[in-house]
């Protein structure tokens, strides 16, 4: 749901970058390695999860609910569909979405602002405004509305979720745009006659990376859950697509039976997030420059 | 007092704790030198004995929104038919718990003319919640409410056979039916078809003021509705309760939860998937009763492939509805055979052979039709009932070993019955079911109905259709009954995958007679009907 | 002109605009789901007669357009109008269906305000002056764990452990587990309060049951949001604590305690008050999933029924009501970072 508006991150921008971030990842803490580990083979899952998977992804075997035994190792579901292997395709699509859905996030919502930023004026007016009037609807409520006149397809989950989404990055990066926008550096290319496509990429990005970064991680968190609030409320990824909000859901009455089925699911969404977060929590303290004293 | 009779006497104190088992206290009957029959009555009278007076039952309801009225044109689901049509109100008659119509309201009816003119006569000490003496004229008004061009009542359908209704005196209704109907008095007890006084000529819903077993206290839509005990209530001795809050608690989980808490008594539509977990706690009881509702998939006959006969049996032999009722209903719900009239119903009669799954009979009607192999299009969506959606999966499944290549459609669940239902050449459906053979033909079978989800027009069944309305005959009818449902399961376009078993779960707290399989909840009348057995 | 005053003028004259917007958006949106609110109740059994009657009852036989400009004209003259669920000589006015979902919410909003925004604030602080330290670290980690599972799932965690104090001992998980670990278990789940798991309150419930009855969509809640507002708290405290006048009361001796409270917060308030207005705004727009598990009855569920049966009516005042908090609560927040600013409340 929330997320952690690296705010501070924005104040301290500092330069350098490259040979810093070599030095910290040497110094990096437990927490940072255990969260890059625990990431990278949530990656390696979901990239292979064809050739690791026991099964298929929704074949089904006569018996539902089966204990957990050498054929299925977590047992089976209502349908009798492999748990573990609900779990492996539910990384894949899970993540393969979340993915997506913040890259677009972040394609739109970056460009959009550092032009606003870079322009300032009438379109810096436009699109504040509209941003405004986009955040002060509901966003869940929204996206189930306009996932119920699109369909509760893939496509339409990532364009609308990305969409409603790509408006806190358009906040984030305009406001980090107009600190570096007003830079020496930026206003003589601007005289060389250099195009707003170059400036951005060549000036401006560059110098607004480490916050832009720490956000891409800590949206990606915010897109798992809200696809998992979505699940919820019905319209999120659909059966027979095995994705972990709707696994938890269905199988949420378990765990009044002490029942650990759906804590599995639940358990992967949460250990990936943490480990996000880890990451970014590092990552931030590495490139903001926040200095703590002894 | 020999041992054996002495355990007996303490068995049959703890049944109304619901501390015995029926099996374990006719074995202790047979001890003690009863018959099975004998040690069963004894456990049936004691459980069951005598319904106490008074108590205060709060029943966790399945539905709820805030968009449910009072309003008998409306009634959408459980919460509104069980707080608004079963407790607080009465129709003229009702369906007792072995399927039989029974009068309610009225005290008797008689037909005449072929079954085509029926009079109902009310009861004399019927009064409305306000004093008032229910007459013939409110039995008028009330009906008409659903009749007429510009009436937005979901029974509308349901008159459409009435030509005429008219007050005979203050205390008999004449009905005139287009055509001969023996079996009108069950229409009478539909949810909708509640009494209401009549206010200038027109019925007066918005008052709450009805007849039923309790009055309305407070109603907050999407949330409760309290009513308490009419004490001037027309059937003797009823209703038990003092008082009766109904909460709406869509959430499957916190519907459990609640149960297990003891924050509700009672929980309709409880969790299958962990029923066998809840049946260990001592303190809850299970009610399961196969209903009439059941769940299709319609092909449209009119259109190709499903306007070959042979395609449509092919398909009826491709699914394996035993995998379906296991798997989709954790074996809650009772296998169907194409045939849409329940066990339970007057006139039912399962055809031969049993649809089930055969790849070498679907394979050979496939052949028959002329064809090796086939590819179908099934539109579904869980809007047509909760777990279409993996029905329709497991049919791919198995189609697939048919040579038939069913390509499952998910379709939108906003608006499924406007955009997919009668219209997609083969989709999923629901049926709540009707009382009656006639009823469900008339609605979702007949040439003319709007309702003909297959559009499935077969000259004899129509004509069987009319003549066996009319016909008083009892033995005849069976034989036109049987010949009809046979032809649905040979011919017709409904694939009826499943009959319904309706699953509540309550604290041993509540006791109640045989349950009715009408509708759920008891018929929808459980407030009237339970009471508590143990304080 | 006083910056603070003008800053509300503006906010509140670019408000009314959003607003304006928020509702086309919201009724273009709704006109173009599929269905309308006749076809909706009706279901299965609509007919078109039965459909085209009611949709003649409630005025949505009107062009689009024209129904729109009905409801400004209304909205102008202070009347929300009347739910769809209205009929003849009965009606439902869209006010007195929201006033006590309203208050439902509120009520939620601000226990759940009451217990995290101290909590938040006590734990950022502590979390700053032993930074780095294992309480600081614990903290970090059970806030990061609390809001990393989907709410949903909090929530019946929540349940259950209330549940489980009657049942652990006989389920399936405890005969798993050696014995002294599952009575052990046990016995301290008989420590956890008897909270309800229905928060199903109407307004005839007296007021302390109604706290009673929310404690656990509170604590929810309270588990949601408390990571984001400590962990900015804590970011601004420290980032504080690294300017050079908090070296000079270093010097002077001062102890730790007094320089965090005394003069890092007051100067941090302004990011802190940004995610406390950020939070408090989620906790009266964003809780339709805690509601619908507990079954309390709060406006986010009104919403979502109202989307559900196309009452839009219903829908359009909740989404003003929601985006007006949006932008009161931004506002407010923003008004509290100028008047803790000197630099901004005397500008140059």
């Amino acid at each position: 749901m929330t997320s952690f508006e690296p705010i501070a991150a924005i104040q301290r921008l500092r330069r350098s970058r490259a040979t810093r971030a070599k030095t910290a990842l040497k110094r990096a803490p437990f927490s940072a390695w255990f969260g890059i580990v625990v990431i990278f083979g949530y990656v390696f899952v979901a990239v292979l999860a064809h050739w690791i998977a026991p099964y298929g992804e929704t074949q089904v075997f006569s018996e539902a609910f089966a204990p957990w035994s050498q054929e299925f190792k977590l047992g089976t579901d209502q349908l009798g569909r492999d748990m573990l292997t609900r779990l492996i395709y539910g990384a894949r699509n899970t993540i393969a979405i979340a993915v997506a859905t913040t890259l677009l996030s972040f394609a739109v919502g970056v460009s959009l602002g550092l032009l606003a930023a870079l322009y300032r004026g009438w379109l810096d007016q436009i699109l504040s405004r509209a941003v405004d009037v986009l955040m002060s609807i509901p966003s869940l409520i929204f996206a189930l509305v306009l996932l119920s006149i699109f369909g509760s397809s893939i496509t339409s989950l990532i364009v609308i979720i990305a969409l409603l989404d790509s408006t806190r990055v358009f906040r984030l990066s305009r406001a980090v745009g107009l600190n570096v926008a007003v830079m020496e550096y930026v206003e003589v290319a601007r005289l060389r006659g250099e195009g707003a496509r170059w400036i951005i990429a060549k000036e401006i990005l560059p110098n607004v990376m480490p916050p832009l970064v720490a956000e891409f991680g800590l949206r990606f968190c915010f897109v798992f859950l809200t696809i998992a609030a979505l699940s919820f409320l019905g319209v999120g990824i659909q059966p027979p697509t095995a994705d972990w909000g709707s696994m938890v859901r269905e199988n949420a009455t378990l765990i009044t039976y002490g029942d650990v089925t759906p804590l599995l699911p639940a358990g992967a969404i949460a250990l990936l997030t943490v480990s996000v977060n880890f990451v970014v929590d590092w990552f931030l303290h590495a490139t903001s420059g926040l200095r703590d004293e002894k | 007092m020999s041992e054996s009779e002495y355990k007996l006497g303490i068995a049959r104190s703890l049944i109304g704790g619901g501390d015995v088992s029926r099996r374990d206290f006719i074995h202790l009957g047979l001890a003690a030198g009863l018959t099975v029959a004998a040690a069963d009555k004894l456990f049936v009278s004691t459980a069951r004995a005598e319904p106490m007076q008074g108590g205060f039952a709060k029943l966790g309801m399945a539905h709820g929104a805030t968009t449910d009225s009072i309003d008998p044109a409306g009634y959408p689901d459980t919460f509104t038919q069980t707080a608004f049509s079963g407790s607080l109100s009465n129709s003229l008659t009702e369906v007792d718990a072995k399927g039989n119509v029974q009068p309610d309201l009225a005290e008797s009816f008689e037909s005449s003319d072929g079954a085509k003119t029926w009079a109902f006569k009310l009861r004399k000490a019927a009064t409305f919640h306000n004093g008032k003496t229910v007459t013939a004229d409110d039995v008028v008004t009330s009906l008409q409410y659903h009749m007429g061009k510009d009436t937005k009542s979901a029974a509308k359908s349901l008159l459409e056979s009435v030509a005429e209704i008219k007050a005979d005196g203050p205390e008999t209704v004449i009905f005139t039916l287009k055509s001969g109907n023996a079996d009108f008095p069950y229409i009478m007890s539909d949810y909708h078809l509640v009494i209401m006084p009549a206010k200038d000529g027109k019925a007066d819903w918005a008052s709450g003021v009805r007849t039923g077993a309790f009055v309305l206290e407070n109603f907050q839509p999407g949330v409760s509705a309290k009513l308490k005990r009419n004490p001037n209530y027309f059937k003797n001795g009823k209703p038990y309760l003092d008082e009766v809050e109904f909460i709406a608690i869509t959430d499957l989980a916190a519907r459990m939860a609640a149960l297990s808490t003891g924050e509700v008594d009672y929980i309709g539509r409880a969790d299958l998937k962990t029923l066998g977990m809840l049946k260990r706690n001592p303190k809850v009881e299970i009610v399961e009763v196969t209903g009439y509702g059941h769940y299709t998939l319609p092909m449209n006959v009119t259109m190709a492939p499903f306007d070959n006969p042979d395609v449509r049996m092919a398909l009826k032999w491709a699914i394996n509805r035993q995998e379906i009722v296991d798997k989709i209903f954790l074996g809650h719900a009772t296998v169907a055979n194409d045939n849409p009239i329940a066990p339970a119903i007057k006139f039912a009669k399962d055809p031969q052979p049993q649809h089930s799954f055969d790849p070498e009979k679907a394979k050979h009607y496939l052949k028959k039709a002329g064809m090796e192999n086939l590819k179908v299009d099934l539109s579904v969506a869980d809007a047509a009932f909760a777990g279409a959606v993996d029905a329709a999966s497991l049919i791919r499944e198995t189609a697939a070993q048919c040579g038939i290549d069913v390509n499952v459609v998910r379709e939108a669940e906003d608006a499924y019955w406007d955009n997919v239902w009668l219209k997609k050449p083969w989709c999923a459906s629901y049926w709540s079911g009707r009382a009656t053979a006639d009823w469900m033909f008339t609605q979702a079978f007949a040439a003319d109905s709007s309702w003909n989800e297959s559009f499935w027009k077969n000259p004899h069944f129509n004509e069987l259709l009319v003549q066996a309305r009319a016909e008083t005959d009892e033995a005849k009818r069976a034989a036109m009954y049987a010949e009809m449902q046979q032809l649905t399961h040979d011919d017709g376009g409904s694939i009826v995958l499943v009959f319904n078993n309706f699953v509540s779960a309550q604290s041993k707290k509540l006791a109640h007679g045989e349950v009715a399989p009408n509708w759920e909840n008891d018929g929808l009348k459980m407030a009237e009907r339970w009471w508590i057995a143990t304080a | 002109m006083n910056p603070v005053a003008r800053t509300v003028l503006q906010r509140l004259g670019l408000g009314l605009i959003t607003l304006f917007i928020v509702s086309i958006i919201i009724f273009s949106a709704i006109a173009m789901l599929p269905g309308d609110f006749a076809k909706a109740t009706l279901g299965q059994s609509a007919t078109s007669e039965t459909v085209a009657a009611f949709q003649r009852e409630i005025g949505i036989d009107r062009p689009p357009v024209e129904r729109y400009f009905v409801w400004v004209a209304q909205m102008l003259h202070g009347d929300f109008g009347s739910s769809f669920a209205s009929r003849t000589g009965y009606r439902r006015t869209v006010a007195e269906i929201i006033a006590p979902r309203l208050y439902n919410t509120m009520f939620l909003a601000a226990v759940t305000a009451l217990i995290a925004v101290p909590l938040a604030l006590g734990l950022g602080i502590l979390a700053a002056l032993y930074r780095n330290g294992w309480f600081d670290r614990l903290v970090n980690v059970v806030t990061l764990t609390t809001i990393s599972f989907p709410e949903f799932f909090v929530a019946y965690m929540l349940a259950y452990l209330v549940i489980s104090r009657d049942t652990f001992i006989g389920s399936d998980f405890a005969q798993s587990m050696p014995h002294w670990l599952a009575v052990s278990l046990s016995w301290a789940l008989n420590a956890v309060p008897k909270f309800p798991t229905l928060s199903n309150v109407n307004d005839q419930t007296p007021f302390w049951e109604h706290v009673w009855k929310v404690a656990l969509p509170a604590i929810t809640l309270t588990l949601v949001i408390v990571a984001h507002m400590m962990r900015m708290t804590r970011a601004a405290i420290i980032n504080m604590l690294a300017s050079p006048y908090i070296d000079m009361a270093r010097l002077k001796g001062m102890s730790p305690m007094v320089i965090v409270l005394r003069h890092a917060l007051p100067n941090a308030w302004a990011p802190i008050v940004t995610v406390v207005a950020f939070n408090l705004a989620y906790l009266i727009v964003g809780v339709v999933v805690v509601e619908v598990v507990f079954v309390y009855p709060g406006i986010g569920q009104l919403m979502v029924d109202a989307v559900k049966s196309r009452d839009v009516p219903v829908v359009q005042a909740c989404a003003l009501i929601f985006a007006a908090t949006y932008i009161l609560l931004n506002l407010i927040a923003d008004i509290i970072s100028i008047a803790t600013n000197p630099r901004l409340l005397h500008p140059r």
